[in-house]
């Protein structure tokens, strides 16, 4: 399963759950108890959810912050700069190969643009920001050959929209790309 | 702890607050179909049902999103004005100014966006108010940040005097968060539920908006002298902490009818217990250090603050899920309550700010964020709690005020259990396009994308309809209400 349909998936499960207790509490607000018993109820949830949420929540986001796209692939990358304009892409290459890391060193020559990958399902899989007067080096490892667009993804003016380009990613099979 | 215990009493603001509290309601209802009409305009573009001229998008979508943000805060403003001047006393000629700022604010905006062509987004991201290739004039990206610094400007001086007002009645803004209670366990003076929130408001939103006119004034010098270039990585930071910040507080105003409505309904008192107090405390912090979660794909940015961002972008999560959130369930839980519009609007206000924290706190984390990040996903988390949260609220207010404040339930929920199901409807396509990859903020949709936007586009009629019911008996209301404040 992808990233995208893991998060769909939580969270449908999780505003779903929450909707279940909105309705019970809804179909139940016309009975008439003392609240002493609901609170102290309520409190026991609380702390159940609170503990739920620090010892299981919090040590699993803290290691998920490995899984990032912030460190550079050291294994002899092939390099492709990409640079925004209002509203062209311009990269050195269009070629790679998958299976072995491409690092792109992403900047602007206007404002700021957002580098979004696309595989040829459509399907978004790493993006950066283009910013003027930075490079932000983005590395990425195509796992299977195809045509891929980039998408902009970020606001930057009238073609926004119209900001894409391709990247050819061939078998790494042999062949230099 | 006498003063926390008791129940809210009705309020009862006999000078002039009471008429500003009307008006800032009324501008806000008006403000607020308009606005979603130019929602539904973008969404039927990108259903591909309607051809518009993107510079148009793009001028409507800065609209929408500027005006949005000024109305939540022009409607938050009027719920927790309202409710807090029952404790402490506030100078009502502030709200008169602030509204006055507001609207010459509009004007300029509109006059900017919608003559000038100013499309920069709500965001105004450095430098793209000056770097429009020719599509928009100097001076409508000035008169467009003009218009905004004069919004902000309202609004610092209304936050202002709701912090003097707290310092004068409670001593100071640590007592108005209750830090005495928390830390030192005193039993006096223990602020209600609502001047903690006031507090709190006051104290982001004046960091905010400084930051705001900081980041606006430099921009306009650059507009005015190009060869002044601003840091981008720094203007970003300041822009999305302001923007972070503004509209999260917009929420923390409006929650202020929650705590005092729904003790009123249901004889069960919202007490300002310790664990509430530290709630709102850490909400305090959190608000003010979370936003890197905006930069996340901003490499060049430290990777500590990318981690601080996901993680505690995490922890801000609990105040509101497990706090507030509860704390409301537990007083309606087997209470006796007959459900009402207006308690209704209140319980989904609720559910929309809980379950819309959801798809924020899991596109915070840096690995969903990489491949979630300007999709549809955002728009889908913040209309989630701005549509089922944030307005929920502010009707409530308004549907009460219609009623004299009588808290007795009247007639049934139908309305507002249509306007949750339109509403579900619209912010579930935006959340499914996230799903699927569709960039956020694109004029104009790939084929295979346009079934949600379509399906979105029905539903959002459900929801303007609804809304047009609200804001309409609220408005055939005015006159008489006016007449008797
Ligand atoms: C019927 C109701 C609404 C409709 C049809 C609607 C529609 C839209 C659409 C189509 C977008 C652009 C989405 C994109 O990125 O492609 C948008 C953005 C936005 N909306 Fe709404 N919306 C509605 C209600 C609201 C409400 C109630 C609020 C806040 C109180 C709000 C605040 C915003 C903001 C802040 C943006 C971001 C603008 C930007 O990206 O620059 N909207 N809305
Ligand atoms: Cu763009
Ligand atoms: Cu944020």
């Amino acid at each position: 399963m992808g990233i995208q349909s893991a998060a769909g998936l939580l969270t449908l499960v999780a505003v779903l759950a929450l909707a279940a207790v909105f309705l019970r509490v809804r179909r139940l607000a016309h009975d008439d108890r003392a609240y002493a018993p609901v609170q102290g109820n309520a409190y026991r949830v609380r702390a159940i959810i609170f503990w739920v949420m620090v010892v299981v929540g919090l040590p699993l986001t803290i290691w998920l912050v490995r899984v990032n796209p912030y460190s550079l692939a050291a294994d002899a990358p092939q390099v492709v700069r990409a640079t925004g304009y209002q509203w062209y892409w311009e990269l050195d290459r269009a070629q790679v190969e998958a299976g072995r890391p491409v690092v792109f060193e992403v900047s602007s020559a206007d404002v700021n643009h957002g580098f979004g990958l696309y595989d040829a399902q459509g399907v978004l899989v790493a993006q950066v920001q283009a910013m003027p007067g930075y490079i932000n080096r983005l590395s990425h490892v195509f796992k299977a050959p195809g045509t891929y667009r980039v998408l902009c993804l970020e606001f930057c003016g009238l073609v926004h929209h119209g900001m894409t380009t391709e990247i050819e990613v061939s078998d790494g099979g042999g062949s230099d790309g | 702890m006498a003063e926390a215990t008791i129940l809210p009493r009705a309020v009862h603001v006999a000078d002039r607050g009471r008429l500003w509290v009307m008006l800032y309601l009324a501008a806000t209802g008006l403000v607020l179909i308009l606005m979603m009409l130019a929602g539904l305009l973008m969404r039927l573009a990108q259903s591909g049902w309607l051809p518009l001229d993107p510079a148009l998008f793009y001028q409507l979508m800065t609209v929408h999103g500027t005006g949005m943000v000024g109305i939540a805060a022009l409607g938050g403003a009027a719920v927790m004005w309202h409710f807090l001047s029952a404790h402490v006393r506030l100078h009502s000629w502030v709200m008169g100014g602030n509204l006055a700022l507001f609207l010459i604010g509009v004007v300029a905006i509109l006059i900017a966006d919608l003559i000038g062509g100013f499309a920069g987004g709500w965001t105004f991201l450095y430098p793209l108010p000056a770097i429009s290739q020719g599509v928009w004039p100097v001076w409508a990206a000035v008169l467009h940040l003009l218009g905004l610094l004069l919004v902000g400007v309202g609004f610092l001086i209304w936050c202002l005097e709701v912090a003097r007002a707290i310092i004068a009645g409670y001593g100071s803004l640590a007592r108005g968060l209750g830090w005495h209670v928390l830390f030192a366990g005193s039993t006096r003076d223990v602020p209600p539920p609502t001047v903690v929130a006031a507090t709190m408001v006051a104290i982001v939103t004046t960091l905010a908006l400084i930051a705001g006119a900081a980041v606006i004034v430099m921009s306009l010098v650059n507009l005015a002298f190009p060869a002044v270039p601003i840091n981008p990585l720094l203007a970003k930071n300041l822009i999305y902490f302001f923007g972070h910040v503004f509209i999260n507080a917009t929420i923390y105003m409006t929650v202020t009818v929650v705590y005092e409505l729904l003790p009123r309904m249901t004889g069960r008192p919202w007490k300002t217990s310790r664990v509430f107090l530290a709630a709102w405390t850490v909400s305090t912090v959190m608000v003010l250090i979370i936003f890197p979660h905006h930069l996340l794909m901003d490499f060049a940015m430290p990777v500590w603050a990318a981690a601080l961002g996901q993680v505690l972008s995490y922890v801000n999560s609990f105040p509101i899920l497990i706090v507030t959130g509860l704390g409301a369930l537990a007083i309606v839980h087997r209470s006796g309550l007959k459900w009402d519009l207006v308690s209704a609007l209140l319980l989904l206000s609720m559910f929309g700010w809980m379950a819309g924290v959801i798809p924020a706190v899991i596109d915070a984390t840096i690995a969903v964020n990489s491949v979630m990040h300007n999709t549809m996903w955002v728009p889908g988390h913040f209309h989630f709690y701005l549509l089922l949260g944030l307005l929920p609220m502010i009707f409530a207010l308004m549907i009460h005020l219609v009623r004299h404040e009588d808290v007795t339930p009247h007639g049934s929920d139908l309305e507002a259990v249509l306007y949750a199901l339109f509403g579900l409807g619209f912010v579930s396509m935006f959340l499914l396009g996230g799903w699927a990859s569709v960039p956020r903020r694109w004029a104009q949709h790939l084929p295979e994308w346009m079934v949600w936007d379509q399906i979105a586009s029905v539903m959002a009629l459900g929801v303007i309809a609804l809304t047009t019911v609200f804001v309409a008996r609220f408005l055939a209301h005015l006159p008489a209400l006016l007449r008797e404040g």
